[in-house]
């Protein structure tokens, strides 16, 4: 009776815990501006089908894609067993699930078989990572310390998960084996581990098979825990965050409604600009400034970019001017996203947040109460480096768009700090004074019709 | 139909590129007009691209017009840039006139004005059916209205096209500067980072009018490498591109002599000129735009 009891406490225990996490994490995403993102449900639920569930975007590159793919596929097989683990745990039953005979059988067959590739393909992660020298994308000033770790970590959780497993069920079978028992399910991994468990006592694998499924559910419990602060929360978060993609042309960048309203007026004088919105106590709000200069400037669904964000790099190493060696990397303005919204708002439990140094050219911060995402975290120099070419939108298999970060900094830039350098100040009073990037007379624009001659040749429909 | 191999001295014809404001006064609205974009209106390189352009909208009977003197820049590079303000000011100037003017459809030779008009000026009052001129020169090829015929031949020349950011990733259109090419019989190979995975010449975003920031390469050197590796068929260069999933590449070596890039954007027409430039290869490679190559196929030139 003492296990159904303890079990009870653990669970709630973790799930009230997971909770209060998530809706640290709601709250953080949330500081962000508002954007209606309703609407066009058959389009988002295909979208979500795909991308998401369908991990589309990840088969642009084969091998990490079907590596992913047994780790993914894994993940949510298993879970079906959780759910035996969760029933058994607090009803005091043994393999619950056992009824459903071969379904059970080709369940835990499928389980095992899987649980066995899942370490293949982690050892195969890891060495990617870690082999000397790891694969590019893998490296960089963002991908150190903490998040370095963090990915180890997370490789380590899993093949901890599945050695739990397969001990669990070898110390099960080993027991069913010295009772005379017959256990059901069908275990091609752990019936063979079984047999070198050592011949000992039906107490001694009583108590084995006990640790194995305790240590399995901890585990995952604690792996649960962990998430909120790691990389591997994209689990959960990929799936909304596919939800609420942009659905317009990547081209298509955002308009900013305040100031059509301040244009329409200059060129309409009998033009009326709505209100400006009103605190709760009737007072005008503090005006929102031009583009993003921190966290709460860029709305909600880039925060939520950021805590999708399981640092794979394939948006950096598709970048242009990241790999002509120039600063940016858009998966560190995601990252520096996250860190920023987390110290400034609500932090997980482990919060290491990246310290740059002299490679990616930060200034020491001094003052950390004022230090804001912009210069803070993110510099100048790398926003200038973007060339919007959307590689890095058109890479990310959870559909981020750093690109819409970069260019809300840009704005508060240009907009707020007239900080663009100098020779784009000089293109843009040239469009101002000549309607053209360039420095040449408005009165020249037709010159190129001038001495245009076509060959009289009839056209190859009329012929 | 005109055989190719005896060019037929043609007769030819000075046009006088009608502008929108002529066709009001005599009470018509242009069926298209054809927006040039400041490229094409000032550049020398890009002025050679409107022009082709122009000649083929003559050729097959356009009813077009172009704005003219009352063109002005859409905003692309300051909205880029992160002036939304000034973005916005350029936005509704051109919207004022073309709707003045009752524009329905405009077809342009710039990705960046065709993204900038197609996508964003629809917020702002500026409702149009937007088309680049990739997809209108394939429509005509469709059409059988341009039969690529009587003018230079292009069979078994080596042909490489490179993807522009704001006709492919930000638009979807892949296939359509494709399919022109393809009319011309010539030899197109594809480079390793092409499509939806393109590398972009280094100009968009408004760093037209920027010096790069610090790095180790300029981009439209490295876009310029991997094309010149793609026509020439140096397996070395190709295996070692970053950003593409690795797999051992047997091309078979060619000759640059004769090859081309083909482009589709005025700002990587700069971009790939330059880098050809700079790896002093200007006198075998050479970078045209789509409509120089059908004008040419077709024997418009005059």
């Amino acid at each position: 009776m003492l296990q159904p009891i303890l079990f009870a406490l653990l669970l709630l225990a973790a799930f009230g815990l997971f909770a209060w996490q998530v809706r640290k994490i709601r709250a953080n995403i949330l500081v962000g501006r508002d954007r209606d993102m309703s609407g066009h449900a058959a389009e988002r639920f295909n979208k979500t089908l795909l991308v998401a569930f369908g991990q589309q975007k990840m088969f642009k590159r084969l091998t990490p894609a079907l590596l992913h793919l047994v780790v993914y596929v894994g993940f949510l097989v298993i879970n079906v067993e959780v759910i035996e683990i969760i029933i058994d745990g607090l009803f005091g039953t043994h393999r619950f699930l056992s009824f459903l005979g071969p379904v059970y059988d080709a369940l835990m067959a499928t389980n095992e078989a899987l649980a066995a590739l899942v370490i293949v393909a982690v050892a195969a992660f890891w060495w990617r990572r870690n082999h000397n020298p790891p694969v590019r994308r893998f490296t960089g000033p963002e991908l150190r310390m903490w998040p370095k770790l963090d990915a180890n970590i997370i490789l380590y959780i899993e093949v901890a998960l599945m050695a739990a497993l397969f001990f669990m069920n070898s110390a099960d079978i080993k027991l069913h084996q010295l009772e005379g028992k017959d256990l059901p399910g069908v275990f091609p991994v752990s019936h063979f581990l079984a047999n070198l468990l050592p011949a000992s006592s039906v107490g001694t694998l009583e108590v084995l098979e006990r640790a194995g499924w305790w240590i399995h559910i901890t585990g995952i419990l604690l792996f649960l825990n962990y998430l909120p602060s790691s990389k591997h929360f994209h689990i959960i978060l990929a799936f909304p965050n596919v939800w609420y993609s942009r659905l317009v042309p990547q081209g298509q960048f955002s308009n900013v409604e305040s100031i059509t309203h301040e244009v329409k007026a200059m060129m309409d004088p009998s033009y009326e600009v709505p209100t400006p919105p009103v605190g709760p106590d009737g007072s005008a709000l503090a005006p929102t400034p031009f583009g993003a200069k921190d966290v709460e400037d860029l709305p909600w669904t880039a925060l939520m970019n950021a805590y999708s964000c399981t640092e794979c790099g394939r948006c950096t190493s598709v970048c242009p001017a990241n790999l002509t060696g120039k600063l940016l990397s858009p998966r560190k303005i995601i990252m520096d996203t996250r860190d920023r919204v987390e110290e400034k708002y609500n932090s997980p439990l482990i919060f290491h947040p990246n310290v740059y140094g002299e490679e990616a050219k930060h200034e020491p911060i001094t003052d950390l109460a004022n230090a804001t995402l912009l210069r803070g975290k993110v510099t100048p120099e790398e926003l200038w480096a973007c060339t919007t070419c959307n590689a890095c939108v058109e890479s990310c298999p959870v559909n981020i768009n750093p690109l819409e970060s970069i260019i809300e900094m840009r704005r508060f830039l240009v907009l707020e700090e007239s900080a663009a350098p100098n020779s784009l100040n000089v293109m843009f009073s040239n469009i101002e004074n000549n309607g053209a990037p360039w420095a040449f007379s408005p009165s020249d624009r037709l010159n190129w019709a001038d001495e245009l001659y076509v060959a009289e040749k009839a056209a190859a429909a009329t012929v | 139909m005109t055989p190719t191999s005896s060019p037929t001295p043609t007769a030819k014809r000075q046009l006088t590129v009608p502008t929108v404001a002529d066709l009001a006064a005599q009470g018509k609205v242009p069926e298209i007009l054809f927006w040039v974009g400041c490229a094409g209106a000032f550049d020398d390189r890009y002025k050679r691209v409107t022009r082709a352009f122009a000649r083929i909208l003559e050729h097959v009977g356009t009813d077009y017009a172009v704005l003219g003197l009352e063109e002005s820049c859409t905003g692309d590079p300051a909205k880029r840039a992160g002036n939304e303000f000034l973005f916005q000011m350029q936005a509704m100037q051109n919207i004022t006139t073309m709707n003045g003017y009752g524009i329905k459809k405009i077809v342009t030779a710039c990705p960046h004005c065709f993204n900038t008009i197609k996508n964003e000026y629809p917020a702002l009052g500026g409702e149009y059916e937007v088309i680049h001129h990739s997809t209108y020169l394939q429509q005509l090829i469709d059409e059988g209205k341009v039969g690529m015929t009587g003018g230079e031949s292009f069979k078994g020349r080596r042909i490489t096209f490179h993807d522009s950011c704001y006709l492919g990733r930000a638009n979807n259109i892949y296939e359509a500067p494709r399919d022109v090419l393809a009319a011309l019989d010539a030899d197109l190979v594809e480079m390793k980072r092409s499509r939806a995975n393109g590398l972009c010449c280094g100009a968009g975003g408004a760093q037209m009018w920027k010096e790069p920031e610090p790095g180790k390469k300029d981009i439209n050197i490295e876009r310029t490498e991997e094309a010149l590796a793609t026509l020439s068929g140096a397996a070395a260069a190709l295996d070692n591109l970053r950003g593409v999933e690795t797999e051992r590449s047997a091309p078979s070596e060619h000759s640059l002599q004769g090859a081309i890039i083909a482009v589709s954007c005025p700002f990587c027409m700069t971009m790939m000129s330059d880098g050809v430039k700079n790896k002093e290869q200007e006198s075998a490679v050479q970078v045209f735009d789509l409509a120089e190559l059908v004008a040419s196929a077709e024997g418009i030139n005059a």
